[in-house]
């Protein structure tokens, strides 16, 4: 009962203390709110930037644990391209894998109102998307019905959609793909190619300047059969739809299952593949790579945190001391009146603590409204974050555990100060 | 059964580079309940150090302190803050009343010390305490906006909210003008007298002496029982510590200090 009462007792002589003296108290942690927002929004920032350059990452090599698979010949010569499908579809069903795709990188000739170019094309199949985190500006990506529609559709990317004049993607806009035609054709392939319609546009960084797109590898595959059909079984001279390249396989799994399925997998390709060919699967996703990479970032933002708080914490100890110095006939009054040493200890160290959760209370609540702007998630994600994290909530906790830590550490100097304080000495002079 | 005790209370410091120095030199007093005790003294003769003994913030070099007839030693110095908090009120010249702080708050302060019903009821005991000394009507004002005579009321009833056994009067009426002096320790008095508490005062001033049915001197140190405190001669010294600021001779015929020119052709000298 006395430790209860001992407690609330202390607390209101410390929150006493800092509303007789709010203007001194609100200057003093002035230092602190700002070291506490400045923290928690490092923290925080840090946390998107973290995300940022992991969904880049997994743009580029897909999310954790994908496998890459990719199947050759050790004379040198090309795999078989419809065997390799089918084992791969095989062993996708075989091992219930939900995400799977093919990748073939390939280009195409298409036809702008300056001239025709060719641009660079990854046939992919539809969770691709999903995988890599296609991002999308306009329209959407690929659904798991458009392999099944007889005209190609097509993302393409901002650069070529502007160079198309930015048409609205309601009105269905087409290109003619493989322009000129094949040489010779008899049927099939007309003269403007294959008309293929664009369903969506993906974002192009700054730095992008060349068109791009992507299509589905089944349509890539009808049109890359039609064309041989077309030529019978001439030698290629001149492909249209860029065939003749290595397709390229990746499947996205749990990564507590990666270790696991990779010599499964590897072992049942090779065994529907037969002698003469090589399988190899391998995680290339950030997943792998040794040690944390984002861990010089992190020392960085953690290191600029610390010394911001410091700074802060300096400021109110040396304000501290000069109010406890200020305070001893206070101090000297409460002994006199029963207040015991360790009550004495607790309330000035209290008041800091105090204090200095209500200013990091209100660092964090301001950290929340920076962090969450739009406009600083635009300057920060450069429209390249998708899934923006939500304000970390151990950003907001190591916040107010900071401005706690920081209020115990101010306040347990004056705390001493004001314990050794001589009680009659104090109240008669 | 005596309320407090000093035996042989002796009290020592050692100055930096320095003999010791002996402050108090064999003190003996008693207090019963509802003693009314007074102690002059000059400054410098061990006044603060007695009081840091009367009020069990120090303890004595050798000699024994006893309250309730059980030795201050034998209590932890947290315990020995609690028996201060619960049993002894102090009240002192400059009032030394908590800034910014209400009537109210500060007659509740040391209630937060307390426990129990005591401590959930503070605020409640803090009004009537306030009520008992005449300031109902100010219960919400703070120590600037109170005259001296009301906020050295506001500070009796801060000494007397937990309901000491001993009250401590530290030049009690040092700050106050006359009147307002006499009538503030009229009130201390009656409180004193309706609650049972001993009263030690200790002053400057033979008349506030006076009140007290038993009198000390403490000179370099040493008590000793006087019958009358105004009797003992008075030095310009002393005049100067209790005098108003302009020093009026009015003022101190009023209060029964005469000068004693021997005395004052001493301390001229720098004999004192």
């Amino acid at each position: 009962m006395r430790a209860l009462t001992s407690l609330v007792g202390a607390m209101l002589e410390a929150w006493q203390e800092v509303r007789v003296h709010r203007m001194r108290v609100l200057l003093s942690l002035v230092g602190v709110a700002v070291a506490v927002c400045s923290l928690t929004t490092v923290v925080a920032l840090g946390a998107i930037v973290q995300q940022s350059t992991q969904e880049q990452n997994e743009r580029m090599s897909g999310r954790p644990a994908t496998l890459n698979v990719s199947a050759y010949r050790t004379d040198g010569a090309t795999p078989d391209a419809a065997a390799t499908d089918a084992a791969w579809r095989s062993i996708v069903e075989r091992y219930q894998v939900t995400y799977a795709t093919r990748m073939l990188s390939t280009s195409q000739l298409v036809p702008f109102a300056d001239g025709a170019i060719q641009v660079g094309t990854q046939a992919v199949d539809q969770p691709y998307g999903e995988m890599h985190r296609v991002q999308m500006a306009e329209g959407e990506w690929f659904t798991a019905d458009d392999a099944a529609q007889l005209a190609p559709r097509l993302i393409v990317n901002e650069v070529f959609w502007h160079r198309m004049g930015d048409p609205p993607l309601e009105s269905h806009p087409v290109v003619a793909l493989g322009g000129q035609g094949v040489p010779g054709a008899a049927s099939g392939i007309s003269a403007g190619g294959v008309t293929a319609v664009v369903v969506g546009v993906t974002p192009s960084p700054n730095w992008e300047s060349e068109p791009s797109m992507f299509m589905l590898a089944d349509h890539l595959q009808a049109m890359q059969d039609a064309t041989a059909g077309e030529r019978g079984s001439a030698p290629v001279a001149f492909d249209p739809y860029g065939g003749g390249g290595q397709t390229q396989y990746e499947m996205w799994v749990p990564p507590e299952l990666a270790d696991q399925l990779t010599p499964l997998i590897e072992r049942d390709l090779a065994a529907a593949l037969g002698d003469g060919v090589e399988v190899s699967v391998n995680r290339q996703d950030w997943g792998t790579w040794e040690g944390d990479p984002l861990l010089v970032t992190k020392m960085v933002v953690i290191g600029i945190a610390v010394l911001v708080l410091l700074l802060g914490a300096l400021g109110l100890v040396n304000i501290a001391l000069v109010t406890v110095k200020q305070r001893v006939r206070e101090i000297g009054i409460r002994r006199s009146f029963g207040a015991t040493a360790g009550r004495v200890f607790f309330a000035v160290m209290m008041e800091s603590v105090v204090a200095t959760v209500v200013a990091g209370a209100a660092g964090v609540a301001v950290s929340i409204i920076v962090v969450q702007s739009p406009w600083l998630r635009d300057v920060i994600g450069q429209g390249m974050v998708s899934d923006f994290p939500p304000f970390p909530i151990d950003a907001a906790v190591i916040g107010l555990i900071a401005a706690t830590v920081v209020g115990a550490i101010a306040g347990l100097l004056p705390a001493l100060v004001a314990v050794r304080v001589k009680v009659i000495d104090a109240i008669r002079y | 059964m005596s309320l407090l005790e000093l035996r042989e209370v002796t009290r020592t410091v050692i100055p930096q580079d320095q003999p010791a120095l002996t402050i108090l030199n064999g003190i003996d007093l008693t207090i019963e309940p509802g003693d009314h005790v007074s102690i002059v003294g000059r400054s410098g003769s061990g006044k603060s150090t007695l009081l840091n003994m009367l009020g069990l913030l120090d303890l004595p070099t050798s000699g024994e302190i006893t309250f309730d007839d059980r030795p201050v030693r034998s209590y932890s110095s947290a315990a020995r803050d609690r028996l201060r908090g619960a049993g002894i009120g102090f009240v002192f010249q400059q009032f030394n009343l908590l800034p910014g702080r209400t009537a109210l708050e500060n007659v509740t302060m040391p209630l937060l010390y307390s426990s129990g019903r005591t401590f959930w009821r503070r605020k409640k005991i803090a009004a009537e305490m306030l009520e008992l000394v005449g300031l109902e009507h100010r219960l919400s004002s703070l120590p600037d906006r109170l005259s001296g005579g009301e906020q050295q009321r506001v500070a009796i009833a801060r000494s007397l909210v937990r309901g000491p056994r001993l009250i401590l009067a530290d030049e009690p009426t040092g700050a106050l003008d006359l009147d307002t002096g006499q009538s503030v320790m009229e009130l201390i008095d009656e409180v004193a007298t309706r609650t049972g508490a001993a009263q030690v005062t200790i002053t400057h001033d033979p008349t506030i002496a006076r009140r007290a049915r038993r009198h000390f001197r403490l000179d370099r140190g040493v008590l000793t029982a006087v019958d009358d405190p105004s009797l003992e001669p008075l030095t310009r010294r002393d005049r100067r510590e209790m005098a108003p600021a302009d020093d009026d001779p009015a003022v101190l015929a009023a209060r029964g200090f005469g000068a004693d020119p021997t005395e004052d052709a001493a301390l001229e000298r720098g004999d004192a």
